[in-house]
């Protein structure tokens, strides 16, 4: 069970090109054995020997993106598009979350899940709304999340929707052990999908359960495919690795809202850049009665609750 | 060149030492390479499917593996608590069979090593993990922390018994000051591979049932009592069925010294217990979960029960002189603490870390057939080990098979092709 002996994919000191056809060989000999071994489909030697995402050179990005698209577009016959834009300068995202407004509809939840590409079998939801009593507020001891009325609100309850609270100081980043997530000079925390082990340390230190799990073969049928994708964001996942909320890293960069700010009928849902004070999100957090989840934890969100109204 | 040609004849014969035995010796390593087939067998299908064979979830997403794992760094560690006694305090009756303590310490390693690897998601990222090739988060990550000292602790152990046997098998005496300050420094490597390893847990601010002060120091309390109860147990099996002389003064006072380690791992169970119950914040759900049941679910409670009881029980049979000196009253006592301590560092420590989850709902994790099985292989696999480290250490150990004893005729100087 050694997958210890590949090689060492640094560049090589010799010259002569001696040592990399023997690299190349033994590289797609582990790859063929480690495939074997985890019952994957195949993994190209090309895939098992990327390195971490921040350690590629712009070149090796570039290199990486068109294998990328080339493997999408086998597996579900469309073109897909895997974006890499980085981000914007003087930026950093903050979302606010309206909870005397939010009805617990969960289209969000759908949304999300249509925009991000998640697995649709076995199902793996990035937004999880919780049922809450209005006489307990905000406590965990009294929630659900699987409430099922005829009609949402019902009497007696409020809704929290709950997802990555990309915090400033991140404890799934910190407990990471090869350094496979962390958080982007916009303050999202990514993870990046070809060099996740599927430890799931970071699911043990998320104090907001954000973090999901690929247990089984992710399943997206073709037709549902959104084809606009990310390398830090939605595009297609793994089975046994971890994956999360970006902010739609793709969208957002691109200067467009998340899919579950546009999809809220209620307007709860508030998103912008923290830095810019004529933003929306700065007016809600200078005007309104706002608190951050687990406060005591001291994650420090950039994620905010607050009462509308 | 002579010293790689005797090295060699030292492994070709520990080969054979190892490949010839007894009937029961076949048939108690066939018996391992069926459960070892089994759990390859049931492995397969997991790297098949996923992970998704066991009943790990999202909210539970540890189980049975890490629960393995973490009891079994227990076991590894507790080797040091033979290894004090006799080298500080020079303490003879003890010191035979320190080799043996750490040779189990291999074998718990490669059962750890074994369980983390099965819980991975991805092993054939395995080398992502690896320091130097890969990118190990240090010294951010305590899982990057365990590696680093998991590994060390194996490789310490793993020479000086290699060392130490070949001295026998060459008929020399070892280098004592080679020996020595290695033996001592396993000491602290020892309570480190414990200590990170509780403070993987400690650290976790989201789950309030780890993040404890306590869970360090009684992971050592715990490792110490159930360490040696595997080990007082095969002493006198060993000395049973080998020429091992192991004197009853040694195994006595193991026993005594498990005593008080298991009487201060039920006191910090007890404190830590008093602290939950009686401020009784948000945070003694987990607790709740694991002794008394929540919102209907009691899966835990018998298992949670028993551990205390076992405990409690073993602690009293240890602690009087005349049941501790009675062999069936000690070898109960050995069951009972293994049992103990299998509960709580196991299932009993990870389910309620995550049970309420963080978003406050209960998933009731029971082990998958599938996970029962890759554990059974993986005990099976350190079983295996153990048995064939023992198998040629102990006529070496007793000077019946060195490089010129314990043959029918006198070997060659290449050690190959006699019989």
């Amino acid at each position: 069970m050694s997958t210890e002996q590949d090689p060492q994919p640094q560049p090589s000191s010799c010259e002569g090109g001696c040592d990399v056809s023997r690299r190349v060989f033994l590289g797609a000999a582990v790859a063929t054995v480690a495939g074997a071994l985890t019952g994957c489909d195949h993994i190209s030697e090309a895939e098992f020997l990327q390195r971490n995402f921040r350690e590629l050179s712009k070149q090796e990005v570039k290199d990486v993106i068109a294998r990328l698209e080339q493997e999408y577009k086998e597996k579900f016959g469309r073109d897909v598009y895997v974006g890499n834009e980085p981000p914007i300068p003087g930026v950093i995202f903050a979302y606010a979350l309206d909870l005397s407004r939010c009805v617990g509809c969960r289209r969000c939840v759908y949304a999300c899940v249509k925009e991000n590409n998640q697995s649709r079998d076995p199902q793996i939801q990035w937004i999880r709304v919780l049922q809450m009593d209005k006489e307990e507020g905000v406590n965990l001891e009294h929630d659900t999340a699987y409430y099922d009325p005829p009609e949402v609100p019902a009497e007696g309850h409020f809704y929290m929707p709950t997802a990555c609270q990309q915090c400033k100081k991140p404890p799934c980043v910190k407990v990471c052990p090869v350094g496979a997530t962390w958080r982007e000079k916009d303050g999202i925390v990514v993870v990046d999908y070809n060099w996740c082990i599927g430890c799931r340390y970071c699911m043990a230190a998320c104090p907001y359960g954000a973090r999901h799990f690929n247990w089984g073969e992710p399943h997206l049928p073709a037709d549902e495919l959104n084809p606009h994708t990310h390398y830090l964001g939605n595009r297609p996942r793994y089975k046994g690795v971890v994956e999360k909320c970006t902010f739609c890293i793709q969208r957002t960069r691109n200067g467009r809202y998340p899919a579950c700010v546009e999809i809220c009928p209620t307007g709860s849902r508030k998103f912008g850049n923290i830095l810019d004070p004529t933003s929306e999100i700065r007016m809600v957090l200078e005007h309104k009665r706002v608190f951050k989840f687990k406060e005591d934890l001291d994650t420090q969100p950039n994620f905010f609750y607050f009462y509308g109204v | 060149m002579n010293i790689l040609r005797t090295f060699g004849s030292f492994i070709a014969d520990s080969g054979r030492l190892v490949l010839k035995g007894g009937r029961l010796y076949y048939a108690w390593v066939a018996f391992l390479l069926v459960l070892i087939l089994l759990g390859a067998w049931a492995y397969t299908g997991q790297l098949h499917t996923g992970l998704i064979a066991t009943h790990m979830r999202d909210q539970v997403s540890w189980g049975f593996y890490i629960g393995n794992f973490t009891f079994l760094v227990g076991i590894a560690a507790a080797s040091i608590m033979l290894v004090i006694p006799a080298y500080v305090y020079d303490w003879e009756p003890i010191k035979e069979i320190t080799i043996l303590g750490e040779m189990l310490a291999i074998s718990a390693l490669v059962m750890c090593l074994g369980f983390v690897l099965v819980d991975i998601g991805r092993p054939d990222r395995f080398w992502h993990i690896m320091p130097f090739v890969g990118h190990l988060n240090w010294p951010s990550s305590l899982l990057a922390w365990d590696v680093l000292v998991l590994n060390s602790y194996l490789l310490l152990n793993a020479f000086v018994v290699t060392y130490l046997l070949y001295c026998a098998y060459t008929e020399k005496h070892y280098v004592k000051k080679l020996v020595l300050p290695l033996v001592l420094f396993s000491i602290p490597l020892a309570v480190s591979i414990h200590t990170v390893t509780a403070y993987l847990y400690n650290g976790l601010a989201a789950r309030p049932f780890w993040n404890s002060a306590i869970l360090a120091p009684k992971f050592l309390a715990s490792a110490f009592c159930s360490g040696p109860a595997i080990l007082l147990i095969l002493l006198q099996i060993l000395r049973k069925t080998t020429k091992l002389r192991i004197q009853d003064e040694a195994i006595f006072k193991v026993a005594e010294l498990m005593a008080y380690t298991m009487g201060f791992n039920l006191f910090l169970t007890a404190a830590e217990a008093f602290k939950e119950f009686y401020s009784s914040t948000q945070h003694v759900v987990y607790m709740q979960y694991l002794y008394f049941g929540l919102k209907g679910h009691h899966t835990l409670v018998p298992f949670a029960w028993t551990s205390v009881a076992c405990g409690l029980a073993a602690f009293i049979l240890f602690l009087v002189p005349k049941t501790r000196r009675n062999w069936i009253t000690l070898n109960i006592g050995c069951v009972l603490i293994y049992s103990s301590v299998y509960i709580e560092k196991g299932m009993g420590l990870i389910i309620p870390g995550f049970t309420p989850d963080t978003l406050g709902e209960i998933y009731v994790y029971r082990p998958s057939l599938t996970e029962v099985m890759v554990a059974g292989g993986i005990f099976a696999i350190g079983f295996l080990v153990f048995t064939i480290l023992l198998k040629a250490a102990v006529p070496m150990m007793l000077g019946e098979f060195t490089i010129t004893k314990g043959r029918n005729n006198t070997p060659t100087k290449s050690g190959a092709g006699t019989k």
